[in-house]
């Protein structure tokens, strides 16, 4: 398996609508419009990128590996 | 001639029975294959002529022969780095490591073992020759006993710490998403799905330390790595590539140095976690006894 990314690394942003503008930079962003899509988007990329899903508590997700 | 024969047939003979019931296969106990057995039953039968031969060698004043102890010696911890190399390769695809702490204590005692049975072909063969065979037949099954029972064996978890019960819980200072167990963080777990399964399967046990010794052994994170190796092999986990969230993960209380065992194991019997918690080895480096020192007295009390 090679690893691209490194440990720690936030893989990719998943950020409600209206708490966009918490958000810039770095990586890949993906506004989403509720909370339903956003845990859904956030289940779907954890598996796809092999990485864990953290809920930041104020709208926003990232992904990143341990 | 004919008596240097019986010496070392004896001295070999025991030797490699000495290895033959110092291999335990156990689950951490990697050759649990015949190949396994082969190889080391090989090297014990090389490490008992070594020791079967040097009391000839000595009698016949042929002192230089010793030396080659000295080649056995090279041998064995050659030893010691095939069996590190062999499991730090199979490492890179364990989903739970065993750790390198776990790894140098398994090779550290396929080398030792082998000492173990230069050992006792040494003194089989020393009594066959100066004494008689039936005798040391007899000094030879108490020897190997005692290196059974003392010396092949070391310390469990659960002679230097409680194991008790608890359940993981979500919830810690206003963040519903911190996975806990008692009063020490595990992990965030962002997907709700990931938190009801878990609240449904996880199981948690708080590993107390006995002492101020125990304490340092177990915070430690080898031993927490080896801890979490054998339950995870014990009582299985439902870690799979990808997803984390079921990682069985050991962390330590920081102000009263306990540790809080979170896994979602495969059945969920808090008996056997426990059970499997206890019976983790204490391995030797991370076997620590500050209470031994000044400084580390006074600092308990």
């Amino acid at each position: 398996m090679s690893e691209v990314s490194s440990i720690g690394d936030i893989l990719a942003v998943i950020v409600l609508e209206e708490a966009k503008s918490k958000v810039a930079g770095g990586a890949p962003i993906f506004i989403v419009w509720d909370r339903e899509e956003q845990e859904k988007l956030a289940l779907l990329l954890s598996r796809i990128l092999k990485a864990m899903a953290h809920d930041l508590e104020n709208g926003v997700f990232i992904l990143t590996r341990h | 001639m004919e008596r240097y024969g019986l010496t070392i047939a004896v001295g070999i003979v025991v030797g490699v029975l000495a290895r033959i019931c110092m291999l335990r296969s156990d689950y951490r106990h990697f050759p649990g294959y015949p190949h396994g057995y082969v190889t080391h039953i090989s090297l014990g039968f090389i490490a008992a002529s070594l020791g079967a031969v040097a009391v000839p060698a000595l009698v016949e004043k042929e002192f230089t022969a010793v030396t080659f102890l000295a080649l056995a010696a090279q041998q064995f911890r050659e030893i010691r780095n095939m069996e590190r190399e062999t499991l730090t390769q199979l490492e890179e695809n364990e989903l739970v490591p065993r750790g390198k702490d776990l790894i140098e204590g398994i090779a550290r005692v396929f080398e030792s073992r082998n000492y173990l049975v230069i050992a006792s072909s040494l003194q089989a063969s020393f009594i066959t020759y100066f004494f008689d065979v039936k005798l040391a037949v007899v000094s030879s099954a108490v020897l190997i006993w005692i290196f059974m029972r003392y010396l092949a064996t070391g310390h469990v978890v659960g002679d230097i710490a409680d194991v008790v019960p608890s359940k993981p819980y979500f919830g810690y200072a206003g963040f519903k998403t911190l996975l806990m167990i008692d009063e020490v963080v595990i992990m965030e777990v962002g997907l709700e799905e990931a938190r009801k399964k878990i609240l449904k399967e996880g199981l948690g046990v708080i590993i107390k330390p006995k002492d101020d010794n125990a304490r340092a052994t177990l915070h430690k994170v080898g031993q927490r790595q080896a801890i979490l190796h054998t339950v995870a092999s014990l009582v299985g986990t439902k870690r799979e590539v990808g997803e984390l969230e079921w990682s069985p993960i050991a962390r330590k209380n920081i102000d009263t140095g306990e540790i809080a065992l979170f896994i979602v194991p495969n059945e969920p019997d808090m008996e056997a976690l426990i059970q499997a918690v206890k019976l983790t080895p204490v391995l030797e480096s991370a076997r620590t006894t500050p209470l031994e020192s000044r400084p580390g007295k006074m600092a308990a009390d």
